[in-house]
């Protein structure tokens, strides 16, 4: 069963592979025209999305429909910060994103208390209301939203190059933060534990993994990214509303496609996810809803291929992760041959 | 309730029923395992053998009675805590993680169960891994593994917990005799470093050569607990059990 040295130099190379990309993307400014680092800010935002949908149903089969509740936190407490408390941009998304993860703290209170189906449509609930709420604040545009001042968009950059620059690189910050903190998380005693959450809960509780504390880091944990791109998210569509900042569509329902399709309970998955989705995405976006069933119909095969989507097929040939999140076995004496 | 200065048994369960819906399955059983003891438990399939591990381990709550772990009462303690304090278990069906390799199935026992930092960990899961016979297939997924080798990791997960009581369920099943003598003194070894054991068995050879007690579970009760020769010997477990007419 060893694996052959291709197979360890194509994990290898998949990972220098990704750290040009990232290194190749930081400088993405200097070569992409305007319309593409509005593609590649989205596309950034949605990796966020993904890796947060990924950790709680993934590993901690939170299974929720309602984590478009945040991203709407995360973008009416940037309006908030912003607009109403005079911070200045930077200060303004951490405070949202630091909003967000206190709003969660209650929310998690509401939302434990159910299982499978039931949590479902608790949360996706719960981000119903978070929607009509955002409604109903007096000084945020009511149901047909409001636009950022624009002295925040102009402290964004003073043109339109510079803005769209500036927001590339935010969000890719965001999303390479996001990417290594999740990644350590994994890697650490609770991730540990999150791994064999994943594989069989029952049994992690029985080798001492406390699933209640596990669960609620991961919650809290996405809902402070969450607020991180919903706050972004807002910075880019320069307004706030909210059937569109609390998008069920946008910002739940495709995550999950491009999550199921790439792979869950992986990081790689998720990359593998947007990629593909957005790629689907643009090959189909002239037919309408035809793509919808298209995309619908892409999720079905790898379903019913692999459970655990594009990367769980991949892995199957690959002796170990892309990316290092669990724990090699290392002799620390003379290793016995299997016998 | 014990006079003062008597150490407590290390596993008390008083009154304890389990229902599903109208069915019995332990009904209002009294056991009491004290330190250092390797407790048999055999009896027919269905006789509640597995769901009495699971109200002691913990996934089910009992439908009355109470348990007690040296003294303290666990009843309403979860899962992972009365791991914490020391009840290891394997199950019958093995429960691996199937996509963790069989170290780092290991390694999670040993750092959540066990309490350990993530390298000392990984030293007590090589040394649990040798100990069991599958250091040499440290680094497959565990979804490679074969039945036989997946029960030997059950047994890996809960030593790696370094349990005070360990319950073991159907783990000597399909073993050879030389593998079955090695299981033995893997238990001999762990029981000698003061891990009290209970452990339920269909190979009653297996369990006469070292429990120190035998208990039979019939109908979700004990019919007979006592000196293992004494309780094969017992006709009403002859004729329960065995199937032999008296």
């Amino acid at each position: 069963m060893r694996s052959s040295s291709l197979q360890t130099n194509i994990v290898r190379s998949l990972r220098i592979l990704l750290l040009l990309g990232i290194v190749a993307l930081t400088f993405g400014p200097l070569y992409l025209d305007l319309g593409h680092l509005r593609f590649f800010t989205e596309v950034f935002s949605l990796l966020v999305l993904a890796m947060m949908w990924n950790l709680v149903a993934g590993y901690a089969d939170i299974v929720t429909v309602g984590q478009h509740a945040f991203v709407g936190i995360g973008g009416y407490a940037f309006y908030a910060f912003a607009a109403k408390a005079d911070l200045n941009v930077t200060e303004a998304m951490i405070a949202a994103g630091l909003l967000s993860l206190l709003i969660g703290i209650p929310i998690t209170a509401v939302v434990f208390r159910m299982r499978a189906a039931y949590l479902a449509i608790g949360t996706w609930v719960v981000a119903e209301v978070c929607t009509l709420l955002a409604s109903k604040i007096p000084g945020f545009g009511g149901a047909s939203g409001i636009t950022l001042p624009s002295t925040v968009i102009r402290a964004v950059g003073a043109n339109v190059e510079a803005r769209f620059s500036h927001l590339y690189w935010m969000a890719l910050a965001l999303a390479v933060v996001c990417f290594i903190a999740t990644a350590l998380l994994l890697r650490s005693r609770l991730g540990v534990g999150l791994m064999a959450m994943r594989d069989n809960e029952e049994a992690a509780g029985s080798v001492g993994v406390n699933i209640v504390v596990c669960r609620i880091v991961c919650f809290l944990w996405t809902a402070l990214f969450l607020g991180l791109a919903g706050a972004l998210l807002t910075l880019q569509n320069l307004r706030i509303q909210p059937q569109a900042s609390f998008s069920l569509i946008d910002y739940t329902v495709y995550v999950i496609f491009a999550v199921v399709i790439g792979g869950i309970g992986s990081i790689e998955g998720s990359i593998i996810g947007v990629a593909v989705y957005i790629g689907l995405r643009s090959a189909f976006s002239d037919y309408g809803n035809l793509y919808l069933i298209f995309l619908g119909a892409v999720s079905i095969a790898i379903m019913l291929a692999e459970p655990r989507g594009i990367w769980g097929l991949v892995r199957r040939y690959l002796p170990e992760d892309v990316i290092p999140v669990s724990h090699r076995y290392r002799p620390k004496t003379e290793a016995t041959p299997a016998e | 309730m014990e006079a003062a200065g008597v150490t407590p048994p290390l596993l008390e369960l008083v009154g304890v029923s389990r229902r599903f819906g109208g069915l019995s399955v332990i009904d209002d059983l009294d056991l009491r395992v004290e330190p250092g003891e390797i407790v048999g438990i055999i009896g027919p399939n269905g006789a509640g053998k597995t769901t009495l591990f699971n109200v002691i381990g913990g996934v089910l709550p009992p439908s009355g009675g109470k348990l007690l772990f040296a003294g303290n009462d666990i009843t309403h303690i979860t899962v992972w805590n009365r791991c914490r304090m020391g009840i290891g278990r394997t199950y019958q069906i093995p429960k691996p993680f199937s996509k963790m390799s069989v170290f780092e199935n290991v390694l999670a026992a040993a750092v959540h169960g066990g309490g350990l930092s993530v390298k000392s960990a990984g030293e007590q899961a090589e040394e649990v891994l040798r100990q069991t016979g599958l250091l040499g297939r440290a680094t497959l997924n565990a979804e490679r593994l074969s039945l036989l080798d997946l029960k030997r990791l059950e047994l890996a997960k809960a030593l790696a917990q370094k349990p005070r009581l360990l319950l073991l369920d159907e783990i000597a099943g399909g073993l050879t005799g030389g593998e079955c003598d090695v299981l033995l003194d893997i238990v001999r070894n762990v029981h000698a470093h003061d891990t009290t054991v209970i452990w339920i068995e269909h190979v009653i050879q297996a369990l006469r050569k070292i429990a120190t007690r035998m208990a039979v579970l019939y109908g979700g009760n004990l019919i007979a607990d006592g000196a293992p020769d004494m309780v094969l010997a017992n006709d009403r477990v002859r004729s329960v059990y065995l199937g032999e007419v008296t």
